[in-house]
């Protein structure tokens, strides 16, 4: 298998476990799950550095420091959010 | 080991992560360690993007890392539990940005057609999703009017505005050296964000933060299409499939389609006035402790009002002199109360009430019947028993929680004007129902008062 076909079969498997797991989160949880969610959208860092890497000073690398810029600011808020709100759930003592 | 393949590596490992990560997401109790896993998952994929070969530069990198994260840490720590909702929205546009320039920049000249469709895919759902959530940012933080904005001829400009964007993109792709057609598909799919979001009411921002919230992950994969980077087609798409559940859990809550909530607004509050029988009957804090003194099992039923008085913490109180008094105290959250998916038990949980005593609503409502009062704190729409009774109610058919079904139910309310969605509420005018009038807050204080 070679690129395209390769990647959109990548991309049918994980919208399927997606699915999967998401649909066991129960609803208390779904706010923490978007913001984690969110998060991991921020994934876009990945992709964004190596473009801004370039040390070309094109275009294409102001565009790639914007990625890395606004991503990050997904990924870094996006998790310590989530994990003040975990914080707050508790059993109860008893 | 080449370079290339320990990278690749780090992406499966990464991805391993994310979805143990989710799936730890399953359960409070681990919740908060399948979030840290996520994120150790984050780390290793980034270590091993840097480690490509195609870096020779790394200040650009740093910097914007640096700046990206700090503004990320303040905003994390700053916000209120209230403002959830807006952060979240405000986050996704980020990331939804973030893909745009992500898929604009992996445009070069021997580009395919494969990689031309998905770079325009890319910028299309970036863009889509930067606007629109800059809209519903503005509409849930009230600087702009949360209600529907629509105007005549709306479907004619959103239908040239796609006709455009659509001829934009297929131009692009036969053209791909001339940058103004790729111009014009990014204008136009900023534009449509706004036009997308701005005729959606501020009652449907639950299924708009999760739809966008699904469009930043779609983008992101996307834009792994167009770089050809797994990492970003596993992660965009576990995003993507989470938003749209979130999305078709509201859209259930509500009775309502997508197509629904997203072309149509809420049918402004119908014409023919439901004659509601029975009259109001007010009750006073005083009264209402005798009410509670002598109750067993009390349910709680919040909506957004609650968060809007900031009176969780002393709910938070009641319910502890409540229980101290030998009853038995549950809350019974609907699925969109509040602004987004889940935000009233975050809100709850701030206020250190236990998660084991927020029940969703398929589990109170079996229970109402058991219930001595039901205290129903600033939600309207959630509890309206029109939803049931009044074939003729833009409601109808919505799942509610059915507190009428309680031996007494206290609402507590600033005045009598109608909720979010605008329409009148029978249960105020149920034989055994009371209206506490005043700030919940305020009134909840009072009754803690007379316990203690």
């Amino acid at each position: 298998m070679s690129g395209a076909e390769y990647l959109l079969f990548i991309l049918m498997l994980s919208i399927f476990l997606g699915f999967e797991l998401i649909n066991k989160v129960p609803a208390t949880l779904h706010t923490p799950l978007m913001s984690g969610a969110n998060a991991i959208s921020g994934i876009t860092v990945v992709g964004a550095v190596a473009l801004a890497g370039t040390g070309s000073e094109t275009m294409g690398m102001w565009l790639g420091v914007g990625a890395v810029t606004l991503a990050s600011v997904n990924v870094v808020g996006g998790y310590m959010v989530t994990d003040r709100m975990l914080g707050f759930f508790k059993k109860k003592e008893d | 080991m080449t370079t290339a393949l320990v990278t690749q590596l780090g992406y499966v490992v990464a991805a391993g992560l994310f979805i143990f990560g989710l799936k730890m997401l399953g359960s409070p109790a681990t919740a908060r360690r399948g979030n840290m896993v996520s994120a150790i998952g984050m780390l290793v994929a980034i270590v091993a993007a840097l480690l490509d070969q195609g870096i020779v530069d790394f200040t650009w990198i740093v910097a914007g890392m640096l700046v990206g994260g700090a503004i990320g840490a303040i905003a994390a720590r700053a916000v209120a539990m209230t403002s959830m909702p807006e952060m979240v929205a405000l986050f996704n546009g980020l990331g939804g940005a973030a893909s745009l320039l992500v898929g604009w920049s992996a445009l070069s000249p021997d580009a395919g057609v494969f990689t031309l469709v998905t770079i325009v895919l890319s910028i299309l759902i970036g863009g889509v999703t930067l606007t629109g959530s800059l809209v519903a940012y503005g509409k849930l933080s009230e600087t702009i009017g949360s209600g529907a904005i629509t105007f005549s001829g709306q479907q004619v400009v959103n239908s040239l505005v796609v006709f455009g964007i659509v001829g934009g993109a297929v131009m692009f792709c036969m053209n791909p050296t001339d940058p103004n057609w790729l111009y014009m598909v990014i204008g136009l799919a900023l534009l449509f964000g706004i036009m997308a979001v701005i005729p959606i009411g501020g009652a449907d921002m639950p299924v708009v933060i999760s739809l966008l919230n699904s469009y930043s992950g779609l983008a992101a994969c996307a834009a792994g299409f167009a770089i050809n980077n797994n990492a970003l087609i596993v992660a965009g798409s576990l995003v993507g499939a989470s938003g749209i559940i979130l999305t078709q859990i509201m859209c259930k809550a509500m009775n309502r389609s997508l197509s629904n909530v997203l072309f149509s607004g809420f049918a402004s509050v119908s014409s023919e006035e439901t004659v509601v029988e029975g009259e109001i009957k007010p009750i006073s804090v005083d009264d209402a402790y005798y009410v509670l003194e002598a109750a067993t099992n009390v349910a709680i039923i919040p909506g957004y009002g609650m968060a809007v008085a900031q009176a969780q913490h002393v709910v938070k109180e009641l319910t502890e002199l409540l229980q101290n008094n030998g009853c038995e105290v549950n809350f019974g959250i609907h699925p969109v109360a509040g602004r987004m998916p889940g935000h009233m038990n975050v809100l709850l949980a701030e206020a250190d009430v236990p998660y084991d005593q927020l029940l969703e609503m398929d589990e109170i409502n079996p229970r109402m019947e058991m219930v001595d009062v039901a205290i129903v704190i600033g939600a309207n729409d959630v509890v309206n028993p029109a939803a049931r009774e009044v074939e003729s109610s833009p409601i109808y058919g919505m799942p509610v929680i059915n507190v009428a079904d309680a031996r007494t139910v206290f609402v507590l309310k600033r005045s009598m004007a109608s909720g979010f969605a605008g329409i009148e509420n029978p249960l105020f005018y149920k034989d055994n129902t009371r209206m506490l009038f005043g700030d919940a807050k305020e009134s909840i204080g009072g009754l803690v008062r007379e316990f203690s």
